[in-house]
C-alpha cells in the first residue's frame, strides 16, 4: 500500500481510515462536513490529528496520539501536492514559473525547471500560454496550469480537493479528460461530492458521512449498487455499461440507448458508460414509441417516498415521479411499467 | 484589527487633549466672576516659578484682578504679540528680544530691567568628570551639552567662551535649557552650562559647579508694559511690583541677581 | 472611464471640504509666507544643507532599519496565533500612540550612558548618546509601528492560502517568504516604507530628548527649523517648504510605483 491513512480529530468529531495503492487514484465521496477536507488537510501535513498515522510509501509522515515516537514531517518535506478547487497561481509569476515553482524548490536549475515546465503545461494542452499571467488566463485554463503545476512537482501523492468545483460547466468535460489521462498510474486522492468525476477518474471510492467511512469499494460498484443514503440520493445517478457502436450504447442486457456524448466521439467498441438523472425519467404504464427516447421494460422493486417525490427503484434503475402522478399510475411493488427518458438528458462517457 | 488601532489613536488623543486641559488648569486660579478684570502677563519659561509666586502676591494685594500668565521661549512670545496675542505686560529673559519689542514699537514706556542671570556649571549629582572649573570643561573627553547659540543661554555661552578664551566642543548645542538640563540630570553629559537660576530650580537632580568667570556674562531681564494693554495703569502696577521690593525678594530667593 | 459607482450623499462633500481645507491651507500659509527672493540662499546655507543631509541619510536607514525589523515583526503577528499576541501587538505600536518625547525618554533609559543597556555598551566602549546613530535610533523607533501596522494588514488580507500551496509544492519556509510572501506584500511595503520614512524625516520630540542637536550629526532638518525659528524665522519657514516638499515628493513617488504595477 502507497498510503496508509488513519487519524481522528476529536471536537470535529472526525475518525477515519483507509489506504491508497500505489498508482491508485482513490474518490473520497461525501456531503459537505462529512471530512473529506478533514482528511485532506490532515493528510497534507496542514492539520494534525488527535490521534492517527500517515504513511506513505512506507515513510511515516504523520504520528500522532500517545504513541512514544511523535512524527509531523513539515508540509513541504511530504511530497504531497495539494489542488483545490482554485487554482491559486502566484498571481506575480507567470504560467511558466508557477509551473517551475515546485521542480525550482527542489533544487532543479532555472533552466532545467522551466523546461519541465513547458513539457507539463504541454501535457495539460496549455503550452501555448506559458508566457501569461494568471490574471491573463480563464478559470478553466488556469486550473490546467494548477494541475501541470502540482504534477511538476513530482509528488508521490497528489491531493485533489475538488478541482472541478469552481469550474464553468462548458470546461468540464474536456478537463476531466485531461485529468483521465494525467493521473493515470499515479497515486491520488481526490475528493469531490460528484459522483461522476468518482466513476470516471477514480478507481475506488470511499463515502464520508458524519466523519465516517460508511462505504467503500470499486468505484464503478459503488456508485451503481449504493448502500449510503448519500450516495444514493444527492448522487444516485443511473449508470448503465455498455458499448459503443457508433451511435449508441449497446448495454450488457442488450438495451440500446442514445445519448449525448462527452467530449470526443469514441471508437466503435470502446466500453462506456451512460449516465442519467432520476429525475429524467418518466413512468408509463404502457410501452412509449418516439424516436428521441430511450425505453426500458422494468419490473417496480421498491418505492420510496422523499418529501413530494416518490423515487421508483426499478433494479439497477431509478426514476422520480411526482407523488400526484404517483397516484394516477397507481404504482406499486412488483408492477411492470416503462421507464423512458430523452435523449439529450442522457450522457455518455468513455470508461 | 482597524477597531484596535483607531482605539489607540483615539487614546492618544486623549492623552494629548487630556495633557493641554492640565497645563491650563494650573494658571487658572480663581476661575471666574465675570466682574473681574484679567491681566495678561507674557513672560519668559525661566521665570515660570517666580512670575506664578509674584502674580499670586499682586492679587492678594489687588482684589479684583486675575492675573494670567503665558510662559514660552522670549522669542516666540515676541513674535505672539507682533501677531497681535493679547497680552498686558512682557517679561523677556534677554535684552535682545526686548529691542526686537521695542523695534517693532508695542511697548508703553522704556523696558525696565528687573534681574540678572549669570552662568552655572551643572553636572550630574555624583559629577563624574569632577568638573571644578570652566577650563574643565575642555578637558578631552569630557560631554559638554549647551544651548545653541541661537536661543539666549546659548548666546552666554558663546560670550563665556570669548571671554575666558576657553573653547568648547560640545556633544550638543540644545534648543532650550530644559533640554540641557535633561541631559545632564540622566547622566548622559557630564555637564551642561545653564544659568543659576535653572541649577536651583532643578534641585538636587543636578549639582551646581560655579566659576568665578560667570559675573562677565550677565544676561539681563528687562520688562515692559505693552500699548495696546485694555488695562495700561494695572499693567504698570504689575511692572512696578516686579521691580519693586515684593518682586525683588522673590526673585532674588530663586536665585537671580539685581540687573 | 466612467464607471458609475452608488452616489454619496450630497452633504458629505461639506464636511470632506472643510476638512481638505483644514489640511490644506497652513501649507498654503506656509508658501505664502516664504520669502521666495532670499529662499534660495536661505535653503542653501552650510546649516541647511547640513540637516537636509542628514534628515535624508539617517531618515533613508530608519527606513531600511524599519523593514529589516518590520517585515519579521508584522509576519509573525499576522501569521501564528500564542497566548499574550494581542497585547504584545499593543506593546509594539505604543510608539504610536506614545508622545515622541516619551519615546526619547524611553530611549535614553535604554541605551543612555547609565541606561538599561547603555551602561553595558558603554562599557563595550559603545557610545550611543549625542551620535548619529541615536537620531536613527530615535527615527525607527517612532516609524517602526507604521510599518508593521501597515505590512500586518497587507499579510492579513492576502491572506495564506498561496503560501500553503508553495509550501504543498515543495518549498521550504524560507523559499515561500522570498519567493512568494514577500512579492506578494509588495504594496504594503511600500506603503509601509514610505509612511515610515516620512515619519522619520519630521521625527522631532524623541530626536532631541534623545540624541540631542549638534549641526551635521544629529541636528535634522526639523530640529534645524525649531532652532531658526528662534533667530531668523524666514529661514525657519523655508526650511520647512523643504520639508513638505520632500514628504509630498516621497508619497507621490511611492504611490505612482503602486500605481502602474
Amino acid at each position: 500500500m502507497s498510503l496508509q491513512f488513519s487519524a481522528r480529530v476529536d471536537h470535529r468529531d472526525v475518525d477515519i481510515a483507509f489506504e491508497v495503492a500505489t498508482g491508485e487514484t482513490l474518490a473520497v465521496l461525501g456531503p459537505n462536513g462529512s471530512g473529506k477536507s478533514t482528511a485532506l488537510a490532515i493528510t497534507a501535513g496542514l492539520l494534525i490529528p488527535d490521534r492517527g498515522k500517515i504513511v506513505l510509501d512506507g515513510r511515516v509522515l504523520t504520528d500522532a496520539g500517545p504513541a512514544t515516537s511523535r512524527v509531523a514531517v513539515a508540509p513541504h518535506a511530504r511530497r504531497t501536492a495539494l489542488l483545490g478547487q482554485e487554482p491559486l497561481l502566484f498571481p506575480h509569476l507567470s504560467a511558466l514559473e508557477n509551473v517551475a515553482f515546485g521542480p525550482r524548490s527542489h533544487g532543479t536549475r532555472r533552466s532545467e525547471a522551466r523546461r519541465i515546465a513547458q513539457r507539463w503545461l504541454d501535457e495539460v494542452g496549455v503550452g501555448d500560454l506559458a508566457a501569461r499571467r494568471p490574471s491573463q488566463l480563464s478559470g478553466g485554463q488556469a486550473q490546467r496550469v494548477a494541475v501541470a503545476r502540482a504534477l511538476a512537482a513530482d509528488p508521490g501523492l497528489l491531493l485533489l480537493d475538488e478541482p472541478m468545483a469552481a469550474l464553468d460547466i462548458a470546461v468540464l468535460p474536456a478537463l476531466r479528460h485531461t485529468l483521465r489521462r494525467v493521473l493515470a498510474d499515479r497515486t491520488v486522492v481526490l475528493v469531490t461530492h460528484d459522483p461522476l468525476d468518482a466513476l470516471l477518474l477514480a478507481d475506488r471510492v470511499v463515502v464520508l458521512e458524519a466523519g465516517r467511512v460508511i462505504e467503500s469499494g470499486i468505484s464503478g460498484e459503488v456508485l451503481k449498487r449504493p448502500r449510503s443514503t448519500f450516495v444514493a440520493r444527492l448522487a444516485g445517478l443511473n449508470l448503465l455499461d455498455g458499448t459503443w457502436r457508433g451511435d449508441h450504447v449497446e448495454t450488457s442486457r442488450g438495451d440500446r440507448i442514445t445519448g449525448m456524448v462527452d467530449g470526443d466521439a469514441p471508437a466503435s467498441g470502446t466500453p462506456v458508460v451512460a449516465a442519467f438523472r432520476p429525475s429524467s425519467v418518466s413512468v408509463f404504464r404502457e410501452p412509449v414509441h418516439g424516436s428521441p427516447r430511450n425505453s426500458f421494460q422494468v419490473r417496480i422493486s421498491e418505492l420510496e417516498p422523499h418529501a413530494d417525490l416518490l423515487r421508483v427503484r426499478a433494479g439497477d434503475l431509478a426514476a422520480d415521479v411526482t407523488l400526484v402522478a404517483a397516484a394516477d399510475l397507481e404504482l406499486e411493488t412488483g408492477q411492470r411499467v416503462t421507464f423512458s427518458v430523452k435523449a439529450t438528458e442522457v450522457a455518455i462517457y468513455l470508461l | 484589527m482597524r477597531t484596535r488601532i483607531l482605539g489607540l489613536l483615539v487614546a492618544a488623543l486623549m492623552v494629548a487633549g487630556g495633557a493641554s486641559a492640565c497645563g491650563r488648569s494650573d494658571s487658572g486660579g480663581g476661575g471666574g466672576s465675570g466682574s473681574k478684570t484679567t491681566l495678561t502677563v507674557f513672560a519668559a519659561a525661566s521665570l515660570t516659578s517666580t512670575f506664578q509666586k509674584i502674580g499670586d502676591k499682586f492679587e492678594d494685594e489687588h482684589p479684583g484682578v486675575k492675573v494670567e500668565f503665558s510662559f514660552g521661549g522670549s522669542s516666540d512670545l515676541v513674535s505672539q504679540i507682533q501677531q497681535g496675542a493679547p497680552a498686558d505686560v512682557f517679561a523677556s529673559a534677554d535684552t535682545a528680544n526686548m529691542d526686537k519689542l521695542t523695534a517693532a514699537n508695542l511697548q508703553a514706556g522704556d523696558p525696565k530691567n528687573f534681574a540678572s542671570n549669570t552662568l552655572e556649571i551643572a553636572t550630574p549629582p555624583d559629577n563624574p568628570a569632577d568638573i571644578a572649573s570652566f577650563a574643565d570643561l575642555a578637558k578631552p573627553g569630557v560631554k559638554v551639552v549647551v544651548c545653541a547659540p541661537e536661543v539666549p543661554c546659548g548666546a552666554a555661552a558663546v560670550k563665556m567662551e570669548s571671554v575666558t578664551g576657553v573653547t568648547l566642543k560640545p556633544v550638543s548645542e540644545e534648543e532650550s535649557v530644559t533640554d540641557v538640563l535633561g541631559k545632564v540630570s540622566s547622566g548622559e553629559a557630564d555637564a551642561g552650562l545653564v544659568y543659576v537660576t535653572d541649577v536651583a530650580a532643578a534641585g538636587d537632580k543636578v549639582k551646581g559647579v560655579p566659576f568665578p568667570e560667570s559675573n562677565k556674562v550677565v544676561n539681563t531681564y528687562p520688562i515692559v508694559a505693552l500699548k495696546d494693554s485694555k488695562h495700561s495703569d494695572i499693567a504698570q502696577e504689575f511692572v512696578d511690583t516686579v521691580t519693586g521690593e515684593t518682586g525683588q525678594s522673590i526673585l532674588a530667593a530663586a536665585g537671580f541677581a539685581k540687573p | 472611464m466612467s464607471d458609475r459607482t452608488v452616489g454619496l450623499p450630497r452633504w458629505i462633500y461639506v464636511p470632506a471640504v472643510l476638512g481638505a481645507a483644514f489640511v490644506l491651507l497652513p501649507l498654503v500659509a506656509i508658501v505664502a509666507k516664504v520669502d521666495w527672493t532670499h529662499f534660495g540662499s536661505l535653503i542653501t546655507s552650510q546649516a541647511s544643507r547640513d540637516a537636509f543631509v542628514l534628515s535624508l541619510k539617517t531618515s533613508a536607514i530608519s527606513t531600511g532599519l524599519c523593514v529589516v525589523f518590520g517585515v519579521p515583526m508584522a509576519l509573525v503577528l499576522a501569521r501564528r496565533d500564542f497566548p499574550g499576541l494581542a497585547v504584545i501587538r499593543s506593546l509594539v505600536l505604543l510608539p504610536l500612540v506614545l508622545p515622541p518625547v516619551v519615546g526619547g525618554l524611553a530611549l535614553l533609559y535604554t541605551f543612555g550612558r547609565r541606561g538599561l543597556l547603555g551602561s553595558t555598551l558603554d562599557a563595550a566602549g559603545i557610545q550611543i548618546a549625542f551620535t548619529t546613530i541615536a537620531v536613527v535610533l530615535a527615527q525607527t523607533f517612532v516609524a517602526l509601528p507604521f510599518m508593521v501596522v501597515s505590512l500586518e494588514g497587507a499579510l492579513r488580507t492576502g491572506g495564506q492560502r498561496y503560501e500553503v500551496a508553495a509550501a504543498s509544492l515543495g518549498a521550504r519556509p524560507t523559499t515561500v517568504f522570498r519567493r512568494i510572501t514577500l512579492p506578494l506584500v509588495v504594496p504594503g511595503l511600500i506603503s509601509g516604507a514610505v509612511l515610515a520614512f516620512a515619519r522619520s524625516l519630521g521625527e522631532f520630540g524623541a530626536t532631541i530628548t534623545f540624541a540631542g542637536s549638534l549641526q551635521g550629526r544629529t541636528r535634522t532638518l526639523p530640529l534645524e527649523i525649531y532652532l531658526q525659528r528662534e533667530t531668523d524665522p524666514d529661514a525657519a519657514v523655508a526650511l520647512a517648504l523643504v520639508l513638505v516638499v520632500v514628504a509630498v515628493l516621497v508619497i507621490g513617488l511611492a504611490g505612482q510605483g503602486r500605481g502602474t504595477r
